[in-house]
């Protein structure tokens, strides 16, 4: 078989198109965590999750440590059970608590885990059981009014005097 | 009565002509499968038609991909700036390039110029008599000339769209980061939040894989196809560009509904 | 001369769909000579050609190779049939995309399992049968009709064939072009011993160099007979195809189904 500048042009291209899905896979996509048998996993049980998705982050100060991997109804306890899968590195106590966030005002929902001060660590299928659940905005507002209305009238009477 | 027939009639000649010719490209399909030991075995046929599919083509897959990035970044954060969430421009960028605009654009791009080269080699050579010279010399022109030239369109699709995705995200960078200023670190690191392997990298390229094999089925059939004459051979040649067009459309709509 | 025949022909029928052919057709070419066949443009002499390199498939009739029916060949015998075939093309066919060299070769290449040295030896050798040493390098493109039409004799002959097919060897070159192909046709025959057929309407050429002649006209055999007897036939048929009148037997005018003056309109004047 004769070498020629052809072979040498195609393998140039075959090594490009290797090296753009490298880029794509490492850069864009983010393989490096989570990565087979380096995750274990939470569950934590919250009333309402609002707005929380399958793949949505869970983040501890911010930092993305694993992501919500499965969400299912628990018809026991009509409470929402989400599945967290985190990376090994990150060890969280006993008493860590869950909480719903929101990036932004609009942006998507997360879990942001807090650590709390247990000396011993959640084992893998355990459940987090300190929960707050989302802020739904409905609701939110409809605290607010009721709160306003309350103090209204308690203004009202302070007026007339 | 025969005036207002004749538009049926031509409609019903018309569709029996399109079953008839996806019957005769499925078969083709089938004859090409059959028909590609030696150009897997003989593999320097092969990587010679990658050559002309795939190294040619990498001029415009760049060129374009760039500019179709750079595109993405201005729209992009003019849109997401009105609701101040201008951060979120990498992910936007990555994800409309990888799971729809990488795949499609390039596989058009690759249409109109490999595959319309293709089906005019391919036509030209039935059209001198060249495809007829090889198999009374008892060589198969499906497995020798249509083969090859198959599989190297099927080689070259992906890496083609993979390049034009890097090119589109760099051309994405280059207005979000270095022309209007976002953080860069952001910048990637929505993108890396956002974008998942297997869901939206790995089903691109999928994608991709489907087009080039639908565009290269194509085109080396229209050319197999053609009429053997200048005007058999310009008109197939035309076809193929729309008809892949039209198929690349339809087909990414059926892979996203099953895909994501 | 039917006793040593190689290539048989016997009753064949052929359609295009309705449109037929040839019709009824018998002919022999003997072992290791060069038979011209011979008729107007659409006569169906190269369906002849085709039918014996099992392009296309007899209707009715048979077409015997070496005692073999094409028709009723398994993939694998025509696939043999044709390696010991070699066919040079109205305008050689040449592949466009290889150089003088790979095109010669390509037959060598595909069919065996040659050291590249000795195709080099084979496809020199057969350059020089052609007298186009020295062209290895150039691209079909830039040959002249006369020298592609030799390089696809080169490579016609590269497998040394049993068999040559000449379609048109002689259309649309130049007197010394066509002088030159016709001599070595004829030459190569004479060396190479093979059964030839070809397939030409250069009437005074082909008398020069081959060994019996058939006329086709109509899907029949028209006439027949050796060059000699041909130019002193007595047919008006045979008479007007190699005097090239315009009129004669064969009508100038295609046979229209009505006159000229009811084609027009005029009416009552039919002849």
């Amino acid at each position: 078989m004769k070498r020629s500048t052809i072979d040498l042009w195609v393998g140039l291209f075959v090594a490009i198109g290797i090296a753009a899905m490298t880029f794509l896979s490492l850069k864009v996509a983010n393989l490096t965590p989570q990565s087979g048998s380096e995750t274990y996993t939470l569950t934590a049980d919250f009333d309402n999750i609002g707005g929380l998705k399958v793949k949505a982050p869970v983040k501890s100060s911010g930092v993305v440590v694993g992501r919500v991997t499965h969400i299912e109804l628990d018809t026991k306890r009509y409470v929402a059970r989400a599945t967290l899968t985190l990376d090994k590195q990150y060890q969280f106590s006993r008493d860590t608590s869950a909480e719903i966030l929101t990036a932004g005002l609009l942006g998507e929902q997360y879990i942001g885990l807090v650590q709390g001060g247990d000396p011993d660590n959640l084992a893998s299928g355990d459940r987090i059981s300190l929960t707050s659940s989302a802020m739904v905005l409905e609701q939110l507002i409809g605290k607010f009014m009721t709160s306003f209305a309350e103090k209204g009238s308690q203004d009202a009477p302070a007026k007339t005097e | 009565m025969n005036a207002l027939l004749n538009p049926i009639r031509r409609l019903g000649a018309l569709s029996i002509n399109a079953i008839w010719r996806l019957g005769f490209i499925s078969r083709f399909f089938v004859a090409i499968l059959l028909n590609s030991g030696q150009s897997l075995l003989r593999f320097q046929l092969t990587i010679r038609e990658v050559y002309f599919a795939g190294v040619l083509s990498l001029i415009i897959i760049i060129v374009s991909g760039l500019f179709v990035g750079m595109v993405l970044g201005l729209q992009g954060y003019n849109t997401l700036a009105r609701f101040g969430s201008a951060d979120a421009l990498g992910a936007l960028v990555a994800l409309s390039l990888l799971r729809e605009l990488g795949p499609v654009l390039a596989a058009l791009l690759f249409a109109s110029r490999s595959g319309s080269a293709m089906t005019a080699e391919i036509g030209l050579m039935k059209a001198t008599e060249q495809l007829e010279a090889m198999s009374v010399m008892a060589v198969n022109p499906i497995a020798r000339v249509v083969a090859p030239r198959f599989w190297a369109g099927v080689i070259s699709m992906p890496i083609l769209a993979a390049l034009f995705n890097v090119m589109g995200i760099f051309g994405g960078y280059l207005v979000g980061v270095e022309m209007i200023g976002l953080d860069a670190g952001t910048f990637w690191s929505q993108m890396q939040n956002n974008v998942d392997l297997h869901y939206d990298v790995i089903n691109g390229l999928i994608k991709s894989l489907f087009f080039g094999m639908a565009v290269t089925l194509i085109a080396v059939f229209e050319g197999y196809d053609a009429t053997p004459t200048a005007a058999g051979v310009s008109s197939a040649t035309t076809r193929t560009v729309v008809t892949s067009a039209l198929v690349i459309l339809a087909l990414d709509f059926v892979l996203t509904a099953f895909m994501f | 001369m039917s006793s040593d025949s190689f290539i048989e022909l016997k009753n064949v029928s052929f359609a295009y769909g309705d449109r037929p052919i040839l019709q009824d057709i018998s002919l022999t070419i003997p072992r290791g000579k060069l038979v011209a066949i011979m008729g107007g443009s659409g006569s169906g002499k190269t369906t002849l050609l085709r039918l014996i390199s099992g392009q296309v498939l007899a209707q009715k009739g048979q077409v015997l190779v070496d005692g073999k029916d094409v028709g009723r060949m398994s993939s694998r015998d025509l696939y043999q049939h044709r390696r010991r075939m070699g066919m040079l093309f109205q305008f050689g066919a040449l592949f466009t995309d290889l150089s003088v060299f790979d095109n010669v070769a390509f037959p060598i290449r595909e069919h065996t399992r040659l050291p590249e040295s000795m195709i080099r030896d084979l496809v020199l050798m057969k350059l020089n049968a052609v007298g186009l040493r020295g062209t290895e390098a150039l691209m079909p493109a830039e040959l002249s009709g006369g020298m592609a039409r030799r390089i696809a004799l080169a490579r016609a002959i590269a497998l040394d064939p049993q068999i040559m097919l000449y379609d048109e060897p002689f259309t649309g070159l130049d007197p010394i072009s066509l002088g030159t192909i016709a001599l070595l046709i004829k030459k190569l025959n004479d060396a190479l011993g093979t059964s030839a057929v070809m397939v030409t309407h250069d009437v005074h050429k082909s008398l020069e160099i081959v060994d019996h002649v058939y006329f086709v006209a109509g899907g029949k055999i028209a006439a027949e007979g050796t060059p000699d007897e041909v130019r002193h036939s007595s047919s008006p048929w045979v008479q007007q195809f190699v005097q090239g009148e315009a009129d004669g037997p064969v009508h100038f005018a295609y046979p229209a189904g009505n006159s000229l003056a009811e084609a027009f309109g005029i009416k009552g004047e039919t002849a």
